[in-house]
């Protein structure tokens, strides 16, 4: 058993490419080890700027001596089928050998592979490593470069040490041959370092001013940065992102904390931290209020001869970086939002959409609507001055300068001249919720904002016939339905989004309307399915009679008690009792189902709720109606949907569907016992015709709490 | 022995003046073997449109420059009263093709000659791409920081005028003036030593801040800058029809610059910029096509089985 190193240098990696890079050193060097047959007993890889590493710990000296064999052709085979046998295993005709298989003499051919050198194995290997190796973008260079067909690497690559057993494992990529010297810190160490083999490669480079491990550097980082704001009596804002691209722009790292002009602290925080983060990479601290504090923590490559001038220096940079921001946050703030709201008729939305300004005028009269209609309880004039204003920041030099800070300036700008709290809160968070962890807003005004924006994108895009396929979404047209679902959800914003659409199109039609809800309850399905509730389930309680329920608060509730219900006892006998009497009634073609009904969209048409009214359950069959005696378990059966459907039809108007399935609960038994002991097709055709009847009372009954038509199993 | 014969150099001192920087730079890649050019006489928005890059860049044959090039960024144009920006600065740009093992080392040699100590400040390489659609060109590189500012782009050229590079160029550009700013410790640019007899960047620029941000943004005029733009585009035409794509190309660049104009007088609508961006973009890209076309034969008959695709 003997270790290899191996080690890569080039010109600085992207340090946003170090990780996956080292997931590619390793997967490529297990492939080839793979192909001969060994493995390793550990594996480490490391990385820096300039340097790729892998230490394999415990390769044997040789692979193992193989001896593969391969049936052929029996004797007396053409010899076209033999000469091909040959060809295949590399053998010639004299060395195959006969065997008896089942009394039939038949062709083997017996390759015996010997072990081999694992040096030479590696030799090999480090080549197809380097020229396989995948980085998201590469490049060429230097004299060799005169043909396109030159080595490519994410920057010059410019050695490569390969020991094996601490041996030289010879080997050569585009006229750099493998040995065994390197070169420590760019700055720190100069002339080339001899390694002796895997286990004196890190302290020698540590000796160089390298520490190769990442994730020590990273540590260095995370606790220097740490304990230079504790000595400053402030607090680090940690950002471990911040610290994995410092250790990886860094071989030998130095966090110094540097203070900036207080004066600078009028500008937000987020632009403070997101200029020191995006632009310069700095930390920066808070004092023990948790306010943001006039310090950033930069992280040096050097241990500087005094650390004093790196800091000033970056300190001007900040300076300027700052100064720049202020002269936006002023600059900004000489327009009132209103004005700045006038410059979006200058930007495009989307070539069949207009322009901006055409989408806040939208959003702005359904954000009013939304109110007017109780749907979002608050005051309709706040959020349509609300929604007038909350792209207007996209025209600031701020959010020109910084996107990410898009609705938070506006909030800001709006805070500043004088608008009410509300307006503000509404612009400042009316993106929200961007992605899943995101917080959903909740402040009345906000929410109106939000869902007039998120459903404004969904019906203009749904309109032009832009809709998400496969993994194409390029207009994000699933975030956007994900959040409405989550504000409907978080708010209790009742409304049938068709509706909503009506009042959107505004010309008398649903517009896109219907398009978007089956996409919400598509986009619902998958969200409940994360929740363990089936997507199936959901798809069966987006159904009302023969309606699509355009009420997405409202699906999701009856999808929860449906999915506690099914999987009950009662509940999965009731559904086999159920498609039981479905396949029954479908078979005498007893009147469509309702699925299918919706399933056509021709009944889809009517978007308005169905009514409820009228709708009482199996009340329409009596014992006295029957012109006959009915068997036990059939009166029975009569007798407990006369019972049940009524209470389950009043559970579903007060949308307490947990008590519409302990109503439909009642029937399990009844019709298990129906159709154990009921012959419907009774050659009586009155028996008969009365048992359909019945039956059909049964689906209805059911079929008014969710379409279980549509539950699998 | 005359006066002329006995004058001697004084020695320079790239920390206190300007001039003797830049004169530092031209001693130091003079020793590498580079052409010392004078700048290109055009308006230009980067280094890297001189001819001594783009064109240059195409090709199989050796080529070491290094040159000044006043830039003009129109925009960026804020009366003198901003110590950071101008509409009129300096890059120091050197190309090196084929690109050198030891770039880099040479690169932090230079930064050394012009009083720059890497043990004292942090000097990094920071990812940093580098595109110009324009040129149909790209390269992958870094920018160099020093103590946390940009100092330098350094870009490996991998295709230029929608050719790829055979063989590859480094490419440096120094933004002169924050080099300059940095290393002389002064927090505004027209603070600067121009020379060591007391003459500083504003006494040399600041009213040409004042005067050309005013004709750039209010003054110049949009109808004579429209037609300069048609005719610059018109010429190109004709000098590519002709078989002179050095002439086509520096047409390019000056249809270039009025755009930029047009852009800083802002009569250029967000729908026109693209049309326009585009329009400047093909004759770039034509005349760099016609220029390495027209060198292929050459190129090939110099360079046995080089090929220009």
């Amino acid at each position: 058993m003997a270790d290899f190193l191996l080690e890569l240098r080039s010109e600085e990696i992207p340090a946003r490419m170090q990780a996956g890079a080292r997931a590619e050193l390793e997967k490529l060097f297990v492939r080839e080890l793979a192909a001969a047959g060994v493995a390793a007993d550990s594996i480490t890889v490391w990385s820096t700027p300039r340097r790729l590493a892998l230490i394999a710990r415990g390769l044997p000296l040789a692979t193992q001596a193989v001896s593969e064999e391969a049936k052929g052709p029996p004797e007396g085979a053409p010899d076209a089928a033999i000469d091909g046998f040959c060809k295949k295993n590399g053998v010639t005709r004299d060395q195959l050998e006969l065997r008896d298989v089942k009394g039939r003499m038949t062709y083997f051919a017996v390759v015996n592979t010997p072990g081999r050198a694992m040096a030479d194995v590696l030799s090999a290997a480090v080549p197809a490593i380097i020229r396989d190796f995948s980085w998201p973008k590469s490049m060429r260079w230097g004299a060799a470069s005169l043909s396109t067909g030159s080595l490519r690497w994410v920057r010059p690559l410019s050695g490569i040490i390969a020991l094996f057993d601490g041996e030289v494992v010879a080997c050569e990529v585009d006229g750099i041959a493998a040995g065994r010297e390197t070169y420590g810190h760019r700055f720190h160490s100069a002339g080339a370092i001899s390694i002796a083999g895997a286990d004196d490669y890190a302290e020698k480079l540590r000796a160089a001013h390298v520490i190769v491990d990442q994730e020590e550097r990273a540590a260095i980082i995370r606790d220097g940065a740490a304990k230079a704001a504790a000595e400053a009596g402030l607090v680090l804002v940690e950002d471990e992102g911040l610290v994995v691209e410092n250790a990886g722009l860094t071989e030998w790292p130095v966090p110094l904390l540097g203070r900036f002009d207080e004066a600078f602290l009028e500008v937000p925080p987020e632009v403070i931290q997101l200029t020191a983060r995006v632009n310069q990479k700095y930390f920066v601290c808070q004092d023990s209020a948790g306010k943001l504090a006039n310090a950033f923590i930069c992280t040096a490559n050097i241990a500087a001869s005094d650390p004093a001038v790196v800091v000033d220096g970056n300190r001007k940079v900040l300076a300027a970086r700052l100064s720049d921001a202020r002269f936006f946050w002023e600059q900004d703030q000489k327009t009132l939002l209103g004005g700045h709201a006038k410059k979006l008729s200058r930007i495009t939305f989307h070539e069949k959409l207009g322009t901006v300004a055409d989408k806040v005028e939208r959003v702005a009269k359904l954000a009013r609507w939304l109110c007017e209609e109780g749907i979002v309880v608050a005051d309709p004039a706040l959020a349509e001055q609300a929604a007038r204003l909350c792209k207007a920041d996209l025209v600031t030099e701020m959010v020109g300068e910084f996107p990410e800070l898009q609705g938070l300036m506006g909030g800001y700008y709006a805070r500043a001249e004088g608008l009410p709290g509300e307006v503000a809160d509404a612009i400042r968070d009316h993106y929200k919720p961007v992605g899943q962890g995101d917080e959903v807003p909740t402040a009345p005004v906000t929410v109106a904002v939000s869902l007039a924006d998120k459903l404004d994108t969904l019906f203009a895009f749904f309109g032009i016939g832009e809709l998400p396929t496969g993994s194409k979404d390029p207009f994000a047209l699933r975030r956007a339905a994900i959040a409405v679902i989550r504000l409907i959800d978080a708010n209790s914003a009742r409304c049938l989004i068709s509706a909503v659409a009506r009042a959107w199109a505004n010309d008398g039609t649903t517009g896109p309307g219907l398009q978007v809800e089956d996409f919400l309850h598509d986009r619902l399905g998958v969200m409940m399915r994360d929740n363990n509730v089936r997507y199936d389930i959901v798809q069966a309680s987006t159904n009302l009679g023969t309606q699509l329920d355009g009420d997405v608060w409202r699906v999701r509730r009856r999808a929860e008690a449906l999915q506690a219900f099914i999987t009950t006892e009662d509940g999965t006998n009731l559904l086999a009792g159920y498609k039981r009497a479905a396949n029954i009634l479908k078979k005498e073609g007893h009147s469509v189902t309702p699925a299918e009904a919706g399933a056509s969209g021709g009944s889809a048409q009517t978007p308005e709720m169905p009514a409820f009214a009228g709708m009482t359950g199996g009340a329409g069959i009596t014992l006295e109606g029957l012109g006959y005696t009915p068997d036990p378990a059939e009166a029975a059966l009569i007798a407990a949907l006369g019972e049940a459907a009524p209470k389950a039809a009043e559970a579903i108007e007060a949308e307490d569907f947990a008590a519409a399935m302990a109503a439909l609960a009642t029937l399990r038994t009844p019709i298990d016992n129906f159709f154990e002991q009921v012959t419907v097709n009774d050659p009586d055709p009155a028996k008969r015709a009365a048992r359909l009847a019945l039956l059909g009372s049964f689906r209805d009954a059911v079929h008014r709490v969710a379409d279980f038509s549509r539950i699998e199993g | 022995m005359n006066d002329a014969t006995s004058f001697a150099p004084a020695l320079r001192t790239p920390t206190r003046s300007f001039q003797d920087m830049i004169l530092a730079l031209h001693d130091f890649w003079s020793a590498q073997g580079c052409v010392i050019l004078q700048p290109y006489d055009m308006r230009m928005g980067a280094g890297t449109f001189h001819t001594a890059t783009t064109l240059r860049a195409l090709g199989p044959e050796p080529w070491n420059a290094a040159f000044v090039q006043p830039c003009r960024r129109p925009t960026d144009g804020r009366y003198g009263e901003n110590p950071n920006r101008l509409q009129h600065y300096y890059q120091y740009q050197v190309i090196l093709k084929p690109s050198p093992p030891n770039i880099q080392e040479l690169y932090l040699q230079s930064l050394a000659v012009i009083g720059i100590d890497p043990l004292a400040h942090d000097i990094r390489f920071v990812e940093d791409d580098w595109e110009s659609p324009t040129l149909g060109a790209w390269g992958l590189g870094w920018e160099v920081w020093c103590d946390g500012m940009e100092v330098t782009q350094f870009t490996y050229f991998q295709q230029m005028g929608g050719f790829d590079c055979k063989p590859v160029a480094g490419e440096l550009t120094y933004g002169l003036e924050r080099l300059a700013m940095y290393i002389q410790g002064v927090d505004n640019v027209y603070d600067l030593a121009f020379n060591s007899a007391g003459v500083s960047y504003g006494d040399v620029f600041l009213e040409n801040e004042r005067q050309m941000s005013k004709w750039n943004f209010v003054v110049a005029d949009t109808e004579g800058l429209f037609d300069l733009f048609a005719k610059a585009e018109a010429e190109c035409r004709n000098a590519l029809a002709a078989g002179v794509p050095i002439a086509a190309y520096e047409q390019a660049v000056e249809a270039s610059h009025v755009f930029n104009l047009l852009q800083a007088r802002g009569v250029i609508s967000v729908q026109e910029r693209a049309s326009y961006m585009g329009r400047v973009r093909d004759l770039a890209r034509s005349s760099c096509e016609a220029y390495a076309e027209k060198m292929t034969p050459e190129w090939e008959a110099k360079f046995p089985g080089w090929s220009l695709v």
